[in-house]
Parts: C-alpha cells; structure tokens; sequence
C-alpha cells in the first residue's frame, strides 16, 4: 500500500504470522482462570437481576441513559456525580502502575481484553485448524474442500463471538432480556445496530487479525513500560547464568560444562507475540509465562530443575551473573509510593460515597428582566428553584426566604397569594422545579442589588441547605 | 537547478539532484493511492455536478436529482407541522383556561408560545417581554386591556387601535395640540394626575380639569378602565414615562400605541399558545 516503486528496501516492518503453540502448565491454567472470571463477569453481568421498584431499573448493573443515571447494585450515580468515575479511572490507572511496578505486565499478560479475547480465538482456531504445525501446514497448503470448510468455519465461530461481545455492551445500557429479544426479532433501534455491528467488527478485526500487532504496534503502554519497570520488577526472564551455553542434548550425556538450555525453541514456539524470551526483556513481551510452562515442560523431559525461564527481576539475574547474593526489594519507593496514592484515593472515593448528599438545591435567577415593577411600586424578581431528591421515598421541603425585609413569594401551582414559607413535596427519585416569584416592597431594599437566601430545610433529616442569590430592584 | 541526479542506495529512489548543505532529497513519486483518491474525488465531483445544482460556466443548474434546499427546508417543516398537529387541534378547539390544566397542553404551548414570542412579538416588548418606553411590560400586574387569559388572547388576535374590525381602540384627546386645553390648566392637571398615585392625594386647580376632561375614561380616582384602554394613574408603573414632562407631553398631544392584529398572520394554536406564554409571565389575573 506504500505505493512506492522503490527496490529497495521497504520503510514497514513485514507481516510475520505467529502461529502459537497450546502449552499446559500453572501459568496458562491461571490465564484460563483469568479468562473464564473476566468474560464471565463480561458477558453475564447484564443478567444480573436487582429488585429497585417499580421506578427505577430491575438490573444490577446498567447505565440507564434516558433517565441519566448509573445503577451498581445497591449504588446509584446521578449525571452530575460522574467525578465518581474520574476516581474509579484513577484507582484503575494507578493499579495498573502497581502491578507493572511489582511483576512487570501482567496486566497485559493476563486480564487486557485484547489479551482475552485474542486467547479465546486462539483456542477456536485451535479446536478447528488444529495446533501450531496443523495450522501451519493448512496455510501453506493449496486451496481445497476441506481448507475451505475449516477457514469458513473459523471465521464463523470468530463473527459469532464478536456477535456476543457487542451484543453483550449494549446491555450494559439496557435491560438485557427486553433488548435482546428486540435484537432478535430485529426490533431495536438503528443506534443499538450501529453499536453492536461495530464492536462486532472491532472485536472480529482484533482478536481475529490484529492480535499481537495491538500490542505491538497500537498500545501506547507497551511503549512506556520501560518507565514503569525498573530492575526490581518481576518480568519473564530467562536465567542466562543457568542456561548458557545451550545446545542439543543428547539423553544420558552429561550436563557438565554445558547451560540448560537445550535450545529446543518450545518458548518460542508458544510465544502468542513470536518472540525468543531467551533475547532478553523485549517491547513484545506481555509478560504471559507461557514460555515459562513450555520450558518447564521440557526441563521435566531432561530431568533439570524448573525455572530456567520465569518471573524473576533484572537485578537477582545481574547479582547472580557476578555470583552475588541476591535479594527481592518488593518494598521499594516506588510501590510505597503507588500504595499510598492508592490508599488516598480510596479513602477519597470511599468518603465521597459515604458522605454523599442524598439531596441538594439548585437556584437559577431570572436575568431577563432582572426585576418588575409592579403597580403598587413592589418589586418582583423571578427565580427557578430545583429541588433534587435522590432518596426512594416522597420528601417535603420547607422554603422560605431571608435577607430581604418583608419579602414573599408565590410559587406557580402551589402558593397563588405571597408567603413567607411554603411545603413543598418533591417525588421518590427525581428533580422537581418551582417557578418562584418572591415580592418586596421597593422601600424595603437597600440598594439596586440586595444579598438574598432561600433556606429550604428537608423536613424528616432537618438538614438545612441555603443558596445565596440577589434581589434586583430599580437604582435607588 | 538540478545539478546531479544520482540513485539513492538504501532506498533505490533517484534524487532530485537538489542539494542543500550536503542533504539531498529523494525524488519519490506520490503514493498510488493517494493518485487514485484524487482520481475518485474528481470522478465524484463529475458526478455530483450533473445529479446536483451547480454553478457551471453557462449559468446554474438544477442538476437532475431535483434535490434543493429549499425542499428540504419545505419538507423538515411539513413533516414538523405534521408532527405537531394533533397538539395544535387540541389547543385550538380546548377551554382556554384548560389548556393550563392539562401538562402536556400546558407544556406545548409554553413551548410554542416562548418561540413564536421570540419571533413576533420581542422586537417591540422586549426577549424577556419587560417592555420599553411606549410599549408595555407583560411581567408586571398592570395590564391597560385587562390580564386575563381571554383578554390578552383577543389583544393579540385583533391587535390595538388596528383597521381590524374588532380591533381594540381608543383615542386619547391632545388636549394641547387641539387646543382644549391651554399650558397652564395641562400643568396643573398633570400635578393632579401625578398625585393620584401618590398616597395622599393633592387638592389644587388641576382637581376640577381632571374632573372634567378626564374621568370618564379614567375614573374619578384615576383608577383607569380596562374597557377602553385607559391606564390606571394611581399605580406606579407609567408605559411613557412617570416624570412631569412626560406626563404634560402625554396631556398635550395624546398617545397612540399601536399593536398589530395577528389574527391571519399566526394560527389559533400559536395565538393561544402566545397568550398562555405571556399569562404566565407573572403578571396575569
């Protein structure tokens, strides 16, 4: 696509096909535990039914947009709360940086959905193409019925995951078993499709095609881990002291004077990004030990101890290279660091949450006019006053005003001749808006702009919340 | 000029023989495919000048899709009639009082009525209907045709002192201009006029003028007559201004306020959509 004639040579780096080995042993059994809780938690969350009334949403989790509102179990956010979920992305960020900072990227080795879901194409293609040398032979071969019939039904079974994976997001935004009936039954909206066809897409192009390229070539933090790690975090390394100088073993002969390694290439072979682990720490590397299973697979073949490849840290390697005493600095500025930015914050969010109003009192003044004169030479200023009640449950609010000598109000539909204070009842769950016109007599003002408070008090928790504003009248 | 074109050895791209302290530059051709995008944008421009209206060298054309904004213009708006005509129907065969009654009814003319109010009616009262000199305020509780709901929906529809048949009208004598009255009786009977809001009132000469000239349209304590338009003198609010000067220009040469009949300028649902709009500005009885 380059489009440059040139003979030379090109400015890309050529497209190599990883064709990863299937490997057992502890690292990948955790991969598959990661796996299974992390779609799981993915594609059923939705399902998860949670009683609210009959008001609000029956689900535990759903981001219900029409009513703006984020449900989490038994915690609901409201649209101006989302400084809620700033704090979740930082804990996340954060956590993040912990565990590269302690055990390199398992994050990317382990739970990133680029890493999960490309894992579980991986092991379609497997059950379909067969493994690694299978696979292998099949695309080299010529076209024919049989090749033709295990590509189709690979890519089938890849569109059908895909399917289910932007299926299941819109769920998170819906209630899940009416809108997937109305997906169905082609009942849905254009959005829904939209959305859906498109993370189908994504996840068919990533998973299926893009694979180790996102990691390599599209992630930013593959880019920076090397800002993250430092000598005392655990990554996938491979024991250069024990190991070298490798070479072919043959059975029975001895081990003297010799590494290991019997260079037999089983790490690379199950590398998912194609790389030798034996090169060193590499951009590539997502830190998955499944290199360290195949090698562990193979030491147990040659009776040799495990932990030739392993999780292990730069520094321990270098001590052991110069034949010193190494030693773990798990605790280390940098992770008491991370660990206290993470308690903070936290606490922060835990405090927040506690803390919460359940309700609260917005005031918009009226600017146009400012204020009326009336016929009896009293002012008028108007104001819209929202009362916000975030409980389950009817509340009654009293208003009243202060500042302003003598004034009153009248509140459309509820108080028709000026009052000093009024009952106002506002329903389970909502926001309900008072037009309110509040009334002085122009020799009780001071000047053209007068301090002013509405005090409303909620009745039952007597919690008294006052909004400053100003009561406008001609210049005196 | 070019001096020497020579091939490149790690790309095998000739030069373009320019030199600039000891850096050349390869003379590498445009992209293939950034030849066939211009190529399919000057296919795609061919194409949408003869579907689309265009300016061509011989004049504009309609281009033969038929496609104009003035359709689409057309279309959005009939299709947003449409969209609206159940809600206009209801307004417009409903009590006008219960128009307030009903949330939806309710909720769609203050719409509506804060719209067409914007469009019609604030280049004279005002974007927040406060009104300048001459044209009245419709926040305040003084209304010079009366404040209820029928009173100021037949204001807007047959409009003020307009050649409408039903038109509201009235005419202030000028008192000066066609001499009835001479400068000294118009000052003393704008002291009068102006003490009537005042709260005691001032007995002097102007008391017999008003009692003569004025009363049967603004009553015999300055209380106005909503029938014929007659503001109320006892209150604090003055469409013109309430300084003597103004009030003895009032005298002399009358006022006239114009408001235009809007009844066949906007439909039924709009006009009481309007009147429902400004009732509820604050000032309605």
């Amino acid at each position: 696509m380059s489009g440059s004639d040139s003979a030379g040579d090109s400015f890309f780096a050529d497209w190599v096909n990883v064709y990863p080995k299937s490997v057992k042993g502890k690292f990948r059994r955790l991969k598959w535990i990661s796996l299974s809780i992390l779609l799981g938690v993915y594609y059923l969350g939705p399902w998860l039914r949670w009683d609210r009334g009959d008001d609000a949403p029956g689900q535990a989790l759903i981001v219900d947009l029409t009513s703006q509102k984020a449900y989490f179990f038994f915690i609901e956010i409201w649209a101006q709360e989302v400084y809620y979920f700033t704090g979740v992305l930082i804990i996340a960020a954060i956590s993040l940086f912990f565990a590269t900072a302690l055990a390199g990227r398992v994050w990317c080795g382990y739970a990133c959905p680029q890493t999960v879901w490309t894992d579980l194409f991986m092991w379609v293609e497997r059950r379909i193409e067969g493994d690694r040398a299978a696979r292998m032979r099949l695309d080299k071969a010529p076209m024919s019925f049989g090749k033709a019939i295990k590509k189709i039904s690979k890519h089938v079974a890849w569109v059908f995951i895909a399917f289910a994976t932007g299926g299941a997001w819109v769920f998170y935004f819906n209630d899940a078993p009416t809108l997937a009936v109305d997906i169905l039954t082609a009942n849905a909206s254009f959005t829904i499709y939209a959305i859906v066809l498109s993370l189908t897409g994504s996840t068919y192009l990533m998973a299926g095609w893009a694979r180790e390229a996102v990691c390599t070539y599209m992630c930013p933090y593959a880019r920076f881990q090397g800002a993250m790690l430092d000598d005392d975090s655990l990554v996938v390394t491979y024991d250069e002291t024990r190991g070298e100088a490798r070479g072919a073993h043959k059975k029975g002969t001895s081990w003297e004077g010799r590494g290991d390694c019997i260079d037999c290439n089983a790490c690379v072979a199950v590398c998912p990004t194609g790389i030798d682990i034996r090169d060193g720490l590499q951009l590539e590397c997502i830190g998955c030990g499944l290199c360290a299973d195949a090698c562990n697979n193979i030491m147990d073949r040659v009776e040799r101890p495990h932990g030739l490849i392993r999780y292990d840290t730069l520094r321990i390697m270098n001590a052991q290279a110069e034949g010193k005493d190494p030693k773990y600095h798990l605790v280390r500025p940098r992770t008491i660091v991370y660990t206290l930015i993470l308690l903070i914050v936290c606490m922060i969010m835990l405090a927040a949450l506690v803390l919460r109003t359940d309700t609260s009192v917005n005031l918009l003044r009226d600017r146009n006019p400012l204020f009326v004169t009336l016929a009896d030479g009293s002012v008028r200023n108007g104001y819209t006053v929202k009362i916000l009640n975030m409980k389950r449950e009817n509340r009654t609010y009293h208003m009243r005003l202060a500042g302003v000598k003598g004034a009153r109000m009248t509140v459309i539909g509820h108080a028709k001749t000026p009052v000093e204070e009024i009952r106002l009842n506002v329903r389970p769950d909502s926001v309900s808006t008072f037009r309110v016109f509040v009334y002085a007599a122009h020799s009780a003002l001071a000047a053209d702009s007068n301090e002013m408070r509405f005090v409303v008090t909620e009745e039952q928790s007597q919690r008294i919340m006052k909004h400053e504003t100003t009561f406008r009248g001609p210049v005196k | 000029m070019p001096t020497k074109i020579e091939k490149d050895i790690v790309s095998g791209q000739d030069t373009t023989g320019h030199e600039w302290d000891g850096i050349k530059e390869l003379d590498t051709p445009i992209p293939r495919w950034w030849w066939y995008t211009l190529w399919a944008t000057v296919v795609f421009a061919a194409v949408y000048v003869v579907l689309y209206p265009a300016i061509l060298p011989g004049g504009p054309t309609k281009g033969l899709l038929g496609w104009s904004q003035y359709k689409v213009l057309a279309d959005d708006q009939a299709a947003a009639t449409a969209a609206q005509k159940g809600m206009r129907d209801k307004i417009t065969s409903a009590e006008l009082g219960a128009i307030s009654e009903d949330a939806d009814m309710l909720n769609f003319a203050m719409a509506g009525g804060r719209a067409a109010f914007g469009d019609n009616c604030a280049p004279c009262h005002g974007s927040g209907a406060q009104g300048f000199v001459g044209y009245p305020n419709l926040n305040d509780d003084e209304w010079l045709w009366g404040g209820k709901l029928e009173d100021i929906t037949t204001t807007i529809r047959y409009g003020i002192r307009t050649t409408h048949e039903d038109s509201r009208s009235s005419e202030m004598p000028a008192f000066g201009v066609d001499e009835m009255l001479d400068a000294k009786q118009i000052d003393a009977v704008a002291d009068y006029a102006l003490s009537l809001s005042s709260s005691s009132p001032a007995v002097g000469p102007g008391a017999a003028i008003y009692e003569e000239n004025c009363v049967a349209c603004h009553g015999d304590t300055g209380q106005g007559d909503k029938e014929q338009g007659a503001p109320s003198l006892k209150d604090k609010v003055w469409l013109y201004g309430g300084d003597k000067a103004t009030v003895v220009q009032t005298i002399n040469g009358s006022r006239k306020g114009v408001m235009p009949a809007w009844a066949g300028r906007l439909d039924e649902a709009t006009i009481r959509s309007l009147a429902v709009y400004v009732h509820s500005l604050g000032g309605g009885k």
